[in-house]
């Protein structure tokens, strides 16, 4: 899921300065599931930013909705009556969801009250660790399904390099060095050899690199 | 030969070499690297040049190598995969040969959280066994990594590091033969303190037979203090310093001398390992020991540099550089 965290909520205060119709806008995916932007996320940041208005003596009129999914067009449509009168949208979605809403509604400001941090999974209650970057040209076929391109903090491909450590990375002493959990796996698949073998350069062009990629798929196109 | 470095002459002619590193400044002073270059001036076959050590912006590698030349030395370019993409990195490289450097060590480069700006972007485009590669390429075969004809090539020596103390510890020796098998002609490896676990990794480079495809010095760190050893045996990911050591630091009652002491007794077992060809002094801004720690060991005289030179003979070595 793409894994996202609310920012403070003085650098939202900041934001909103002059706002005084704000819609506060969840999403019902990924960041509901890591509790970043959800509907009780919502309700939470409404109340909060109500709660900092009226400390300040300032009349603000804060509103709350949540949709599906803030990256499809389906549901962000749904926000057309929603949205009429206020002159903020605060957007808990993560980036892709905050930009889908202001190229859908053009006269209004749209804020992100998020940070989206990466594509990840919840290792335990709480914490939630980075597993794929979408670099566009997967290699977890030849690392034994551990990926050196979002887990080595220096994303090699012929890792580890010389600063890891009693399985941990130079970087911090709470980071698994990624290259030797591949090491780890492959030795308990019995697959050292992968490792004998030279990763040729990456072709970054797949990556972001290549300016803002695109999928085409014309034989699912209408 | 491949080259012209002074280091790949020595090597070959079957001398016990010896490399010494100098850390550029953090300021634009020449001056600085004329003083430390003394130190070296026939003392050490070849003198490494870092590049921005530990993240932290230093005078560059290539510039400062560029002044060692117009010394009369010769320069070991290090280059990390930390700050320049493939493009940069090969245009560093003809630049660097074209201005009289015969050396190139591949690093992938200490990541910038430990320097002085750690809110940087890091590159990482190649990591160092690709740089490996490319650098041969550039010189076996004059492409670049696209594949596009060099009309030129970049003559340079090619050195890789490996670091026997890191983990995992099995897996070190297939990575070094992947950087020989890449296109290293030299390692330096990580400072030896603790000599078992350096025999034990000499014994399988051995097995390998990778200590008659390459020449393998290894490094050793002249300490001023017991407090620099604990420092690297706490801090520093993935060196191994034995607890005695530390004592005997502790225990000194010249810490400088017994550190200089230590180097030199440390020179000589390593010498005695089969394989190792060579020595690398990294004295850590400490360079005014390094003739010291030399002459010490017994390594003084140098094999004379040959009277023509060291820079490229059509090109000449810049002028003043």
């Amino acid at each position: 899921m793409i894994v996202a965290e609310r920012k403070s909520l003085d650098e939202i205060l900041a934001m909103l300065q002059g706002c005084s119709r704000v819609l506060v806008v969840g999403c019902g995916t990924c960041v509901t599931v890591c509790m970043a932007g959800g509907e009780k996320e919502v309700g939470v940041l409404a109340s909060l930013l109500r709660l900092a208005a009226q400390r300040e003596g300032r009349t603000v009129e804060i509103g709350e909705a949540t949709i599906e999914r803030q990256c499809e067009w389906e549901f962000v449509d749904k926000l057309a009556p929603a949205i009429r009168g206020y002159d903020a949208v605060l957007s808990m979605g993560c980036g892709a969801g905050v930009q889908t809403i202001a190229q859908r509604f053009g006269g209004v400001r749209v804020l992100p009250a998020l940070n989206t941090k990466f594509i990840g999974i919840p290792e335990k209650q709480g914490l939630w660790v980075e597993m794929c970057l979408g670099c566009g040209d997967c290699v977890l076929d030849r690392t034994g399904g551990i990926c050196p391109i979002a887990r080595c903090s220096k994303g090699l491909l012929n890792g580890p390099c010389g600063g890891s450590q009693g399985g941990k990375c130079e970087v911090s002493k709470d980071t698994d060095c990624a290259w030797q959990l591949i090491y780890d796996r492959l030795a308990s698949l019995g697959r050292l050899d992968l490792l004998e073998t030279e990763f040729a350069p990456k072709d970054w062009s797949k990556n972001r690199d290549g300016g803002p990629r695109k999928v085409l798929r014309e034989e699912v196109m209408l | 030969m491949k080259s012209r470095s002074n280091l790949e002459r020595v090597l070959a002619a079957g001398h016990f070499a010896l490399t010494g590193e100098l850390g550029p400044p953090q300021s634009a002073s020449a001056e600085v690297i004329r003083k430390k270059a003394e130190y070296y001036k026939g003392c050490v076959d070849a003198v490494n040049i870092t590049d921005n050590q530990t993240a932290i912006v230093r005078m560059s590698s290539i510039a400062s190598a560029a002044i060692l030349v117009g010394l009369g030395l010769d320069p070991i370019m290090q280059m990390t995969c930390r700050d320049r993409n493939r493009i940069a990195m090969q245009s560093d490289i003809l630049g660097a040969y074209a201005l009289g450097i015969n050396n190139i060590l591949c690093l992938t480069g200490d990541h910038q959280s430990f320097g002085n700006h750690p809110t940087s972007k890091n590159v990482y485009d190649l990591d160092s066994i690709q740089l490996i590669r490319m650098v041969r390429t550039m010189r076996d075969e004059k492409r670049f990594l696209s594949g596009d004809e060099l009309k030129a090539e970049p003559k340079m020596f090619i050195g890789a590091a490996e670091n026997p103390f890191a983990d995992p510890f099995e897996y070190r020796v297939v990575r070094l033969a992947k950087k020989v098998a890449a296109g290293a002609d030299f390692i330096q490896t990580q400072a030896v303190f603790d000599i078992p676990r350096f025999s034990r990794w000499m014994e399988m480079v051995r097995d390998r037979g990778l200590h008659e495809r390459v020449y393998i010095l290894a490094g050793v760190i002249p300490v001023k203090s017991a407090r620099a050893l604990e420092y690297m045996k706490n801090e520093v990911p993935g060196m191994s310093v034995p607890d005695e050591l530390i004592r005997r630091m502790e225990a000194a009652a010249d810490p400088k001398e017994e550190g200089v002491r230590i180097a030199v007794e440390t020179i000589q077992q390593l010498r005695e390992i089969p394989g190792v060809a060579g020595i690398h002094l990294m004295p850590m801004m400490w360079e005014a020991i390094a003739p010291v720690v030399a002459e010490r060991a017994g390594l003084l005289p140098r094999p004379a540099p040959p009277a023509a030179g060291l820079a490229p003979a059509s090109e000449g070595p810049p002028a003043g550089a």
